[in-house]
């Protein structure tokens, strides 16, 4: 029996992902607190504005949490929404948890309030840092049906460790501004498989984009989780430099298609990937 | 402003700052200390490859001239809007540039940002927005989408969000918007030498921008949302 980590809301991640009724909200919606935008524009607020933080154990071990909310504005990070989440990194640099836990789903900046938005991902950005330099690890799990895209994409990629399940996804730019912007034969954003085996969980694991790889299983997540708290990873010169030799070697790949990238990492019947499930995928070596 | 004629104003006619392709590099004098410059031209769409030249730049002068100041000089559309991008990482490609732009500023080095021309969304979090400060001249554009595309994305009336856009800064493009929410620290007026001999000497080292935004009016809750988290029982 298991439960879908997409199909949960972000609070029933949260109660299931953590210890047993550990989890303690800071600013918790009865407290009211909401976008100060959304009422100009006729939009209905939400009293956490998309995202619960707080603090809670795991494992027995206690961590900072938080959760965002897919279902309001597609998990988008505005003005307060935002300052949440850097307020918990802050707390995160007193309090000293074992590891600071993000459940991201998001489409990035919430176009309603962009400006503020784009501000409160670099704020997030560089908090998430400071908390890394002081040796406390950042893991981010991502699973919900909108995926982590944009300004939390790179929020992702800042972090010490990513979860990710099969039908995560994790990319920059959504397929419908790819496809917008340069057209249906750049990019068919209604190609469900083209979108998956571009930015989802199978792909990002193959390349080492995210650190675990598991089922749309809520235990899956907490037993990655738990892993995970001691993913620590220091971001050194000698660790920049390792990423950055890997980065640039994607480069000499030439093409725009995952399973021709697949083949190129030397994965025999490349093409069957997308049919494999994810004990099968993981069977195949990262990288 | 033409990276030509900023160049040229900041470091005199023989700067040093060369073009290649859509980046812009080069070490310079001023006041008799040597500065890194990266940059972009162009409108440039950051991809994988132009945040690995960035990021490669940030990374040598941090190994060759621990200390030295690198000021980032940014004109982008964005991120670059492809497939291949997309399948290569371009988050983690782009996290990277932050990542080492990042670590520079904890090794002691001077970072910072100036917006000469435009800057836009992704391409900016990851450079001048990660940066010690960002300041912007008068005439650059910020934003993060234009009203039209705006309205269509939320799919609200353009007339609404321009009519909003006059007195709330969080809707509408503009750097002026950028400065009262924090996240511009000053735009640079008059001589443009002194205005960076000033950001040299006084730009913050630690994030003060939920702050500023609140002391300026442009976003009020921020600051105080953090604040009330740490105070949270």
């Amino acid at each position: 029996m298991t439960t879908s980590y997409a199909e949960c809301s972000a609070r029933e991640r949260l109660a299931l992902l953590v210890d047993t009724g550990s989890f303690h909200e800071w600013l918790p919606p009865a407290q009211r607190l909401t976008s100060p935008h959304l009422a100009q524009l006729g939009l209905p607020a939400a009293f956490d504005d998309g995202v619960a933080i707080g603090r809670a154990t795991l494992g027995g071990h206690t961590v900072f949490v938080a959760a965002q909310e897919g279902e309001f504005m597609g998990g988008g990070v505005g003005e307060v929404h935002g300052a949440k989440l850097v307020g918990l990194l802050k707390r995160a640099l007193r309090g000293r948890p074992r590891a600071v836990l993000l459940l991201a789903e998001s489409g990035g900046v919430r176009l309603h309030e962009a400006n503020a938005g784009l501000i409160a991902v670099s704020e997030v950005m560089r908090a998430l840092l400071d908390v890394r330099a002081a040796g406390i690890p950042v893991v981010v799990l991502i699973g919900g049906a909108n995926g982590c895209f944009g300004g939390m994409g790179l929020v992702a990629r800042c972090a010490d460790h990513v979860v990710m399940s099969d039908i995560g996804r994790l990319a920059m730019s959504g397929p419908e501004v790819i496809e917008a912007s340069h057209g249906v034969e750049e990019f068919d954003s209604r190609d469900r498989a083209l979108v998956w085996r571009t930015t989802g969980g199978k792909h990002r694991w193959l390349t080492g984009d995210c650190d675990t790889l598991v089922e749309d299983d809520v235990a899956a997540f907490r037993t990655a989780a738990i892993a995970a708290l001691s993913a620590a990873k220091p971001i050194t010169m000698a660790a920049l430099e390792e990423e950055h030799g890997m980065l640039a070697a994607r480069l000499a790949f030439n093409g725009a298609e995952a399973v021709a990238l697949w083949a190129a990492q030397g994965i025999a019947d490349a093409a069957r990937v997308p049919d494999l499930d994810v004990a099968a995928v993981t069977a195949l070596g990262a990288r | 402003m033409d990276w030509q004629t900023l160049a040229t104003q900041l470091f005199g006619a023989g700067h040093g700052i060369t073009r290649d392709g859509d980046l812009l590099r080069g070490t310079v004098e001023f006041d008799a200390e040597p500065l890194t410059v990266i940059g972009t031209t162009d409108h440039a769409p950051i991809g994988v490859q132009l945040a690995l030249s960035q990021a490669r730049i940030v990374l040598d002068t941090m190994t060759r001239h621990p200390g030295r100041g690198i000021l980032l000089l940014i004109d982008t559309q964005g991120q670059q809007l492809r497939r291949r991008d997309e399948l290569l990482g371009i988050n983690r490609a782009m996290a990277h540039l932050g990542m080492c732009i990042d670590l520079a500023r904890r090794r002691g080095h001077r970072v910072l940002g100036l917006v000469y021309d435009q800057a836009l969304s992704g391409g900016f979090i990851t450079s001048g927005l990660i940066a010690d400060a960002c300041d912007a001249l008068p005439e650059a554009e910020i934003r993060v989408m234009r009203l039209p595309a705006m309205a269509r994305v939320t799919k609200l009336p353009e007339s609404l969000l321009a009519e909003l856009s006059e007195s709330n800064p969080v809707f509408a493009p503009g750097v002026h918007n950028y400065v009262a929410m924090g996240g511009v620290r000053k735009l640079w007026q008059g001589d443009l030498a002194d205005a960076l001999r000033e950001a040299l000497a006084h730009a913050p080292t630690d994030d003060r921008r939920a702050e500023d935004g609140a002391a300026r009016g442009g976003r009020r809750m921020a600051a105080q949302v953090m604040q009330q988290v740490l105070d949270a029982p």
